[in-house]
């Protein structure tokens, strides 16, 4: 028998590829015949193209094809909605119309020889327009309500505007988050090929069977002629779940062109052509009793969103359940602009929302002259207050334990700007943290070979987080096989299907279709065989048997709520005259259920705290509110921590936690709740180190001064 | 990226001749050394040379020492010359200045004449989806004006153009009172660093007073700045591998407890690197007290004008001198 393998520190089997440069990404697949494409992108925020003059372009050297909505096929666009796409709305179609409602809209596509030539072309196009007003400034912009479903825009339990009037001791404050851009180190890429009807697509995605339904829609065809292949994704952090509009471009400039066809999106081009995290205005009001219990939330906030699609995210979920309140009040709204649409980037709704609960929190715990972990400690629901559902488990006072032991919380003078090192401010400050558990309809298939190899498959993604890795071990594990013997494959249409890789839900949707798939090619081995280990039994056997798996939800959403929770400690020095602010310590510890790979899963985490540093400290697409444009587009300007900016200690803890209800696998996901609870924690600890509350991010030295 | 012919001389008259002019975007032939910055500004279509002529192999990359005070090559790395064991000595400000610029990659890669020639981060300037840049387009207008402006300059601006330089070696260099040394058909002549660029006024697209086909040769920093107590100092958003919010160069002899003569320059204010004599004048004489310093410090803003993103700069550059002096004046 073989170890167990799932709870073990293994190395990623595909390290070595990609360390190598032997990792193939879309945009380096080898396509023989292959022509470039360039896109020629809007420079006004709204209006109509008055007049488009390819001429030039036409004429430059090595160009095959100039398409501008005038000369551009006229496209299906099915309806298709896939799980990233906004609920409300139409998705941004592409050279159909003269109609321009956003900075860097395609509204033209060169096909050439080579990148360069396609690239210049691109630059000739001549082009003016017919400007319109354009709604461009986020400050001057009215929210509404989005149009989905009410009920969960606004929510209401108890009486909160009385409660809280009524409360002794209140916090009532507006915080704002700008928007953010992921940028992956990896730029989107895809090549697009024709047989045919039948069309192969090599995509950054986070999702290859989207892709597919996305594109069939769009041009007409069905869903299982079109083959998308993404083995590698050079970072993503939720950019590409959607199916943007650039794989569309790049479909059509294939079929214009009558050859494969690569597009491959310029850093600048990368706040334009995908998504991000929408700028967020958010009020939250709390009340509570002088002995620190909540008597009163009232949660508001509104982000942007594009003219053509409803984008919304779980922006005011947490703050329905997370600390034990009677009386809440949440209202969600959106704000309408010439912008594209946004996306969801890491831990999409809830990274936003806790920001501004957890630093209202902290802003009650000193009005109350109350430790913030006391003041959680005194609120802690026994269960989901909104839903009326019993937590299937919740860590939270042992992540708080756990987290503040390790961090020595109980050496903490409560006074602002009492702890000095030198020059330096020192701060600490805590948030919680909480994510979804998210399980979604996945299958897999395992094959067990007579060399007594096996291959296990299915059609994931993975986009950093160990993908390859975990399913490979939960994979051998279940059959018993060394890992070294078990090869797993992912990101190909043709394998059995996944759900979306994001939302934390891979490693319980997938990894609970492996391990099922597994279980069931090993017993149907060993009982075919009549055999008790499963290499004899593929010797005896002498040809290869396989089973495909397909597992999906029961009713455990009904009969509990689920949610991994964590807390997150955090130490800051602060110049205290030139307003820097580095992030000394970070202690998270997570309640998330079974931990497949303790090695990997700490990587994800200390990702998420330098994720958190970033969105804390530094990150902001800089928008002009006069013509809506990126002013830096560019990964000089836009500031993502680096190295430096990662502090020595960053110490993940992983509570122990049994939780038979959420999935097979016990899994609850990680990706997402790493990142939650940093920004508030760091923009807390600066409080206590400065005496100044920082209630807008990013928190640049201008503001600490 | 518009199509340009790269020209490959094999010595530095036949550079000369193909009369190449950096640091203006009308000029149709231009330029390349390590290419750090020249690169990007092609990809992104904000430079349109025809030509392109190629410095590689034909410039000086030395660094000596010797009793005239300390001369770079201007092909010499920043790389080369942050490491260099009598610059981290003599000129320390230089090697700190180089090793708080970029990060390692760039650093090998790019030369003494191309950092001093690099051009502004203005984003109006570097995004041809933006019209109005004067520098870009002489007469289009400015975006920055009225724009997101927080990483513009305060001081030697115009109502043209508040684009920084952005060089931080350029800011110890004019601290130390280097000159440039250039070469063009009509000879040789030696400018000081302060000199080499102007100020925008109603020209922002001229940017340095290199004529047609002139070249810098070297840097050269006179013996008389060596062995100062110094300190250069950056406050930036994150720790590493970004340009300045503001950079201080600090450059002191003392005597005992007080300030025999100093020398201050500021970098991420300026619409060039920019040396403040009349700070120096306050702070020769003075002692060490916070209070003495930060009324020395506080003459920086003269002339100074903010134009709304940026206007914190005018007090955080103020306490960065201060800062720069105590932590100069503290060295062994």
């Amino acid at each position: 028998m073989t170890a167990a393998l799932i709870g073990k520190s293994v190395s990623r089997v595909d390290g070595r590829l990609k360390v190598t440069g032997a990792a193939t990404y879309a945009a380096e697949f080898e396509v023989p015949n292959l022509a470039h494409a360039a896109v020629v992108r809007s420079i006004v925020a709204n209006g109509r193209i008055a007049s488009i003059d390819t001429a030039e372009a036409e004429r430059a050297p090595g160009v095959i094809a100039v398409v501008t909505h005038r000369s551009a096929p006229r496209l299906a666009y099915q309806p298709h909605k896939g799980l990233p796409d906004a609920a409300v709305g139409e998705r941004l179609h592409v050279l159909q119309d003269d109609r321009v409602t956003h900075q860097g809209q395609p509204i033209a596509l060169v096909v050439a020889e080579t990148p360069e030539q396609a690239v210049y072309a691109a630059e000739v196009v001549r082009v003016t327009y017919r400007n319109e007003a354009a709604a461009t400034d986020v400050e001057s912009v009215d929210p509404v309500l989005p149009t989905g479903k009410p009920a969960e825009w606004e929510t209401r339990r108890g009486e909160p505007d009385s409660a809280f009037e009524q409360a002794e001791f209140r916090v009532d404050q507006t915080y704002v988050i700008p928007r953010e851009n992921h940028n992956p180190i990896e730029m989107f890429a895809t090549i697009a090929s024709w047989q045919g009807g039948s069309l192969t697509l090599w995509d950054k995605t986070q999702w290859v069977h989207n892709v597919a339904e996305e594109i069939a829609a769009v041009f007409g065809i069905a869903a299982e002629n079109v083959r998308v292949i993404s083995p590698f994704v050079g970072g993503a952090f939720g950019s590409a779940l959607r199916c943007w509009p650039h794989v569309t471009l790049a479909a059509l400039g294939a079929r214009v062109a009558g050859r494969p066809v690569k597009l491959v999106l310029s850093r600048r081009e990368m706040y334009y052509g995908v998504g991000y995290r929408p700028h967020t205005v958010q009020r939250a009001a709390l009340g509570a009793s002088r002995d620190g219990q909540l008597q009163a939330i009232r949660h508001e906030g509104h982000q942007e969103t594009s003219t053509y699609e409803e984008f919304t995210e779980a922006l005011l979920s947490a703050t329905r359940f997370l600390h034990s309140c009677p009386n809440v009040h949440t209202r969600h709204r959106i704000a309408p602009m010439n912008v594209h649409t946004p996306t969801y980037m890491r831990a999409p709704g809830e990274a936003s929302g806790i920001y501004a609960l957890e630093s209202a929190m902290d802003e009650l715990a000193v009005a109350l002259s109350m430790d913030p972990v006391e003041l959680r400690l005194r609120n802690e629901p026994d269960k989901d207050e909104f839903k009326d559902l019993p937590f299937s488990s919740r860590s939270t006072r042992e992540c708080y334990r756990a987290a503040a032991e390790r961090f020595g919380w109980a050496q903490r003078n409560a006074a602002p700007r009492s702890m000095r090192d030198g020059r330096s401010l020192i701060g600490w400050g805590m948030a919680s943290a909480t994510y979804p558990m998210n399980y979604a309809p996945a299958s897999a298939m395992a094959r067990l070979l007579p060399d007594g190899t096996a291959e296990v498959m299915s059609a994931a993604s993975d986009m950093g987080p160990g993908t390859w890795t975990s399913m490979t071990q939960v994979a051998a594990d279940t059959l018993g096989l060394p890992i070294e013997r078990v090869k797993f494959t992912l990101g190909d249409t043709r394998l059995p299907r996944a759900p979306i890789h994001g939302g934390s839900m891979t490693m319980a949707s997938v990894g609970s279709a492996v391990q099922a798939a597994c279980r069931k090619v090993r017993e149907d081995a060993l009982a075919r065989a009549s055999a008790n280990n499963i290499e004899e039994a593929m010797k005896r056997l002498g040809q290869a048997i396989e089973a495909t798996a397909d597992v999906a939800p029961g009713d455990e959403t009904k009969r509990f709520s689920m949610h991994a929770f964590g807390a997150v400690f955090v130490e800051v020095a602060v110049d205290p005259d030139l307003g820097e602010t580095r992030v000394r310590r970070i202690v998270g510890a997570y309640g998330a259920g079974r931990v497949v790979n303790p090695k990997i899963a700490r990587s994800q985490c200390i990702g998420g705290m330098i994720g958190g540093i970033g969105m804390a400290l530094m990150e902001h697409s800089v928008v002009n509110p006069r013509n809506g444009r990126v002013t830096n587009a560019n990964l000089a300007e836009y500031a993502v921590p680096v190295h430096a900016d990662a502090p020595p200690v960053m110490d993940v803890i992983f509570v122990d936690e049994h939780d038979p209800h959420v999935n097979p696998l016990g899994v609850k996901g990680l990706g997402e709740i790493a990142l939650v609870g940093v920004a508030p924690a760091i923009a807390n600890a600066i409080f206590h180190a400065t005496g100044k509350r920082v209630r807008e991010l990013p928190i640049t030295p201008d503001k600490l001064l | 990226m518009h199509p340009f012919v790269l020209e490959r001389p094999r010595d530095l008259s036949a550079v000369l001749a193909l009369g190449a002019q950096a640091g203006r975007n009308d000029a149709p032939v231009e330029y390349i050394a390590g290419g750090t910055d020249m690169v990007q500004l092609l990809q992104e279509n904000v430079r349109r040379p025809d030509r392109l002529v190629s410095l590689a192999g034909v410039l000086d990359d030395g660094i000596e020492i010797g009793p005239q005070g300390l001369r770079l090559g201007a092909a010499a790395t920043m790389a080369e010359v942050a490491a260099h064991q009598a610059v981290i000595e003599q000129f320390p400000l230089i090697s700190q200045a180089l090793l708080n610029s970029a990060s390692p990659q760039v650093r090998n890669q790019a030369t003494m004449g191309g950092n001093l020639l690099q051009r502004t981060r203005c984003p109006y300037f570097r995004d041809v989806g933006y019209e109005a840049c004067n520098k870009r387009v002489p007469g289009s207008g400015c975006a920055a004006l009225d724009g997101e402006n927080r990483w513009h300059a305060v001081l030697g601006t115009s109502d043209d153009c508040i684009a920084v330089h952005p060089s931080d070696l350029a800011v110890a260099l004019v601290a130390l009172d280097a000159s440039v040394e250039l070469r063009g058909a009509g000879g040789d002549r030696s400018v000081p660093l302060s000199d080499l660029h102007r100020l925008p006024r109603d020209t922002p697209h001229l940017e340095t007073v290199l004529e047609p086909g002139e070249v810098i040769t070297a840097i050269t920093v006179p013996a008389n700045a060596a062995g100062l107590r110094s300190h250069y100092l950056k406050v930036r958003d994150r720790a590493s591998f970004e340009f300045a919010v503001v950079s201080a160069a600090v450059a002191i002899e003392t005597d005992g407890g007080r300030i025999r003569q100093a020398r201050v320059a500021l970098g991420g204010v300026g619409t060039k690197p920019w040396r403040l004599s009349n700070v120096e004048t306050a702070l020769a004489g003075a002692n060490f007290e916070p209070a003495v310093l930060r009324q020395a410090a506080a003459l920086a803003a003269d002339g100074t004008r903010g134009r709304g993103h940026n206007g914190f700069k005018i007090e955080l550059m103020q306490r960065a001198i201060v800062r720069a002096v105590e932590i100069a004046g503290a060295r062994a």
